[in-house]
């Protein structure tokens, strides 16, 4: 019963550090259509910019940890909007020319992360709260998990809100939908690009961070690795939609989890089997739009 | 320049015969091109070098077929070199079968993967099928890297040279396997030449055009689309078996995404859509991506001060803004380029097109 | 380019537009009415939809476009849309996810939404200002999709087939919505309905094979039923 527990609690924090990625994913594929291969590195330069920030200030610091996160995010918003704005905007609706351009952009900068701080991987230090554990149910859960669950919770229902309440979630919850009726209602649709991107890359930022406390370090291939995953994710979840990515998150975290525990580490393996099965009897995802 | 649009269908097979056999007479040459190769012709550093470039060129004729060919953007066609790679190397070192058998079996499980990952896929088109095929990349990526006693892990799987003639085995011997890749390239573009232009070829470059238009005709998009699928994997083992033997082993990184997007990064330097370009992006690529290697380590760049230094010591960095700067400025990459300075124009929307139709 | 001296408020001249590669619209030229009804009319399938498209800057185009005696064939959609254009596209396009409320709130373009005339047009939809606009009927879309047009101030609004699948009540309540918004703004009307050309309409435009084959008064066209049967291959 206590391994249950505890694997679920650990899919639902590796579900929460796929979702952060994920749902930036999913959010600037449903509205641009455009695929964004670059995603993982701005993970990575969040975590970077957060474990430069810690190593200066002393990572024990709960002050600390909250300025990373925030840098993190910070960075990961300007350099996405950056990308949005002087790259993707340049090949407005060429889809694959778009995508062409973000796996130049990952390429280059996973070359450049590994000139400057190195290939191998850097441990990061964090409040002694974070690597003890605490007990439920019988299970002795590493408390970092409640850490990721609850910043992915937080940025969901940010993001819902800011869809939901502001003029531009308005605009780019129409654009998901259907994108030139927007611009035929007189909306200069490119501002929500950037904004998209800009929110995409503050989670994927916020991600890098939490990520490099999950894993205990920080390292060029960070992003890549689990941007494969966030793939996987908005597939199963659907397209374009943030729901299904939130959904797919966790059962794809979970399974994996399960998966490595009583299937002997078969975990990555189910998950390539469980989106081939939902291609097979969805191919849509969970909750995508029909093609 | 005179017009080099304006040559027949039959003078380009001429060049491409004479170019081979230059191709073929290499190593019996004594040529030094400095800067751009490591040594003459007939060195067998620099003919392992030359083989190398031969086999990215197949390589990415193959990914030609079903990208420029077919309009599937896939991130998993180094799955298939992988397969061949991977598989001859692990049939060669469980069994007692000799070369050609090895190589048989190989090609029997590759056809087989193939049939089945590409039905998979092909459930999906545009960008979710690059994510599956992705997906499908990576999860050979977990089995290479989990499976030590089989594949030999993160070290990578040395080649078993037991039944391996010997005309193949050692240094004195790379021009045979030089020889061997440039048969390999041959190989390869008839088959795609042949491909495009069967009737099951045109089928699928006009599904890439206009999907609807063919399904009103009656014609199947999925099947041509899978044999497409299918023909560039064969291709793609077929590479990955002959650089098993040039490399005498293959490593996990053959499996990574990173080398998928390699290869997409060539053809688009080459030039979407042309043959050709395909094959000078393969070979332009392998000697850019030795010489930037070369240019790392050397002097003139320890020297520089950080914010230099620490890019231009990355060929991978160069390697991918450079893809970015083509991109942007360059449709039609080098093809496209050459085209417009042959033909004197600067009109690009037809190679916009041939992109956007590509999803 | 502002030498237009009969002030049209919308002029085309020699208009193409294509669809993935097609020509769909052949040197199109005319010139609406600056008050009242204008009808675009044309069998099924003659291009008249990518007419309205191409001049929104929807479709590939090519061609003279002025609005008010500013050429626009060159701007984006958005940009043509503040010059003060209402679009009520085929199959309404409401946004099915967004509430009506939201549906609205999206289209206005200014602080001064005219809500008191939808109001007074489309009472049911303020009742339903919280309903899905996905949920709502065929008719009730087509109202969304009507205020979303007219909650501005416009100078001109393009209107394409309104009626179409509707019930003879609701088609009637939709032309008079119509009619009422003419009295302000100059129409550019694609209908099928001739019934509703007939109530509304005061020149009339035809279609064929994407070229203009008519251009005229709506009255004697209809009045014409030889020709009316010709161009439109309806009585
Ligand atoms: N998305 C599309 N792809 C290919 N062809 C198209 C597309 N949309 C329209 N067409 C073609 O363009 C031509 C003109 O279509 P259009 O919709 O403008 O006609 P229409 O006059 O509005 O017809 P209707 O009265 O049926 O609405 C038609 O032949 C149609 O088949
Ligand atoms: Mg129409």
């Amino acid at each position: 019963m206590s391994t249950i527990i505890l694997l679920l609690i650990t899919g639902l924090g590796l579900g929460a550090l796929y979702f952060l990625v994920a749902s930036g994913l999913s959010l600037i594929y449903g509205l641009m259509g455009v695929l964004n291969f670059a995603h993982g590195s701005f993970l990575t330069l969040g975590a970077f910019a957060g474990w430069e920030l810690s190593r200066r200030m002393g990572g024990e610091s709960w002050g600390t940890l909250i300025a990373s996160m925030l840098l993190g995010m910070v960075v990961g918003a300007a350099v996405a909007a950056a990308t949005e704005f002087l790259l993707i905007r340049r090949l407005y609706n060429r889809h694959i020319e778009q995508v062409l351009v973000t796996v130049g952009l990952a390429l280059a900068t996973v070359a450049l992360f590994e000139g400057i701080w190195g290939t191998d991987p850097i441990y990061v230090t964090a409040p002694p709260w974070l690597s003890q554990t605490t007990e439920i149910l019988g299970a002795r859960v590493p408390n970092d998990r409640f850490l990721m669950i609850g910043a992915a919770v937080l940025v969901l229902l940010g993001i819902v809100a800011f869809l939901r309440y502001t003029r531009f979630g308005l605009i780019i919850r129409a654009g998901v939908e259907n994108r030139s009726m927007v611009t035929a209602l007189g909306i200069d649709v490119r501002k929500a690009f950037t904004v998209v991107f800009a929110i995409g890359g503050a989670a994927a930022g916020l991600g890098g961070v939490l990520a490099s406390h999950y894993f205990g370090y920080v390292s060029p291939q960070l992003g890549g690795s689990l941007l494969i995953f966030a793939f996987i994710v908005t597939v199963i979840g659907g397209l374009g939609s943030l729901a299904g990515a939130a959904i797919a998150s966790v059962v794809v975290a979970i399974l994996q989890q399960f998966a490595n525990y009583f299937w002997g580490g078969t975990g990555d393996l189910m998950v390539v089997l469980l989106l081939a099965v939902v291609l097979l009897v969805r191919p849509t995802g969970i909750l995508g739009k029909k093609a | 320049m005179k017009s080099l649009a304006n040559l027949s269908q039959r003078t380009w097979w001429i060049v491409g015969g004479v170019l081979v056999v230059v191709a073929a007479l290499l190593p019996l040459l004594n040529l030094s091109i400095p800067g751009v190769l490591p040594g003459a012709t007939y060195t067998p550093g620099t003919l392992q070098l030359l083989a190398l470039a031969l086999l990215f060129a197949s390589l990415a004729l193959s990914y030609h077929l079903l990208f420029g060919t077919a309009g599937m953007l896939s991130f998993g066609h180094a799955l298939y070199f992988a397969l061949g790679a991977y598989g001859l190397g692990i049939v060669l070192q469980q069994t007692e079968l000799t070369l050609i058998p090895a190589l048989g079996l190989t090609l029997a499980v590759v056809i087989a993967a193939a049939y089945l990952l590409g039905s998979l896929s092909l459930r999906v088109t545009g960008i979710s099928f690059a994510m599956v095929t992705l997906a499908f990349a990576q999860a050979g990526n977990v089995l290479v890297r989990r499976n030590p006693g089989l594949t030999g892990g993160e070290e990578g799987l040395r080649l078993d040279t037991e039944h391996i003639p010997d005309f193949f085995i050692g240094v004195v011997n790379t021009r045979n396997l030089y020889w061997l890749s440039l048969a390999l390239l041959v190989v390869v573009f008839v088959v795609v030449a042949w491909f495009e232009n069967s009737r099951a070829g045109h089928a699928v470059t006009a599904t890439r055009e206009n999907e609807l238009r063919v399904r009103v005709l009656g014609l199947r998009p999925f099947g041509v689309k899978l044999m497409a699928f299918v023909i560039a994997s064969v291709l793609a083992s077929l590479v990955g078996m002959v650089h098993l033997l040039l490399q005498s082993g293959t490593t996990p990184r053959a499996t990574s995404a990173d080398f998928t997007l390699t290869i997409l990064v060539i053809v688009v330097l080459g030039g979407v859509g042309s043959r050709w370009g395909a094959i000078v992006g393969g070979i332009i690529y392998t000697l850019l991506d030795q010489r930037l290697t070369a240019l790392a380590s050397s002097d003139a760049i320890d020297g520089l001060p950080a914010i230099l230094r620490i890019p231009l010591s990355e060929p991978l960095f160069i390697l991918g803004t450079l893809f970015i700067l083509v991109v942007l400025f360059l449709p039609g990459g080098i093809a496209g380029a050459v085209k417009r300075l042959s033909t004197g124009t600067s009109a690009t929307p037809s190679e916009r097109k041939l992109l956007e139709e590509a999803e | 380019m502002t030498n237009s001296v009969t002030e049209s408020i919308l002029t085309v001249a020699g208009l193409n537009a294509s669809i993935e590669g097609q020509q769909v619209v052949e040197d199109v030229s005319f010139e609406m009415l600056p008050v009242g009804v204008t009808a675009l009319l044309g069998r099924n399938g003659v291009g008249k939809t990518s007419t309205l498209r191409a001049i929104m800057g929807l479709i590939e185009r090519s061609g003279e476009v002025t609005i008010a005696g500013e050429r626009v064939d060159r701007e984006p959609t958005h940009r043509i849309v503040q010059r003060g254009v209402g679009y009520v596209p085929e199959d309404r396009e409401v946004f099915a996810s967004l509430t009506v409320n939201e549906n609205l709130r999206l289209a206005e373009r200014d602080s001064t939404p005219n809500r008191q005339l939808i109001e007074e047009l489309f009472p049911d939809l303020i009742a339903r200002a919280g309903q899905l606009a996905g949920t709502l009927s065929g008719g009730q879309q087509q109202m969304v999709s009507l205020a979303r047009a007219l909650v501005n101030d416009n100078r001109v609004l393009l209107v394409d087939e309104p009626t179409k699948g509707l019930a003879p009540l609701i088609v009637m309540d939709v032309a008079k919505a119509l009619e009422r918004a003419a009295q302000t703004v100059p129409v550019l009307l694609v209908e099928q309905n001739l019934q509703v050309v007939r109530m509304l309409a005061d020149k009339a435009i035809v279609l064929e094979g994407g070229r203009v084959v008519y251009d005229g008064s709506a009255e004697e066209l209809l009045g014409n039923e030889a020709l009316t049967k010709e161009l439109l291959g309806v009585a």
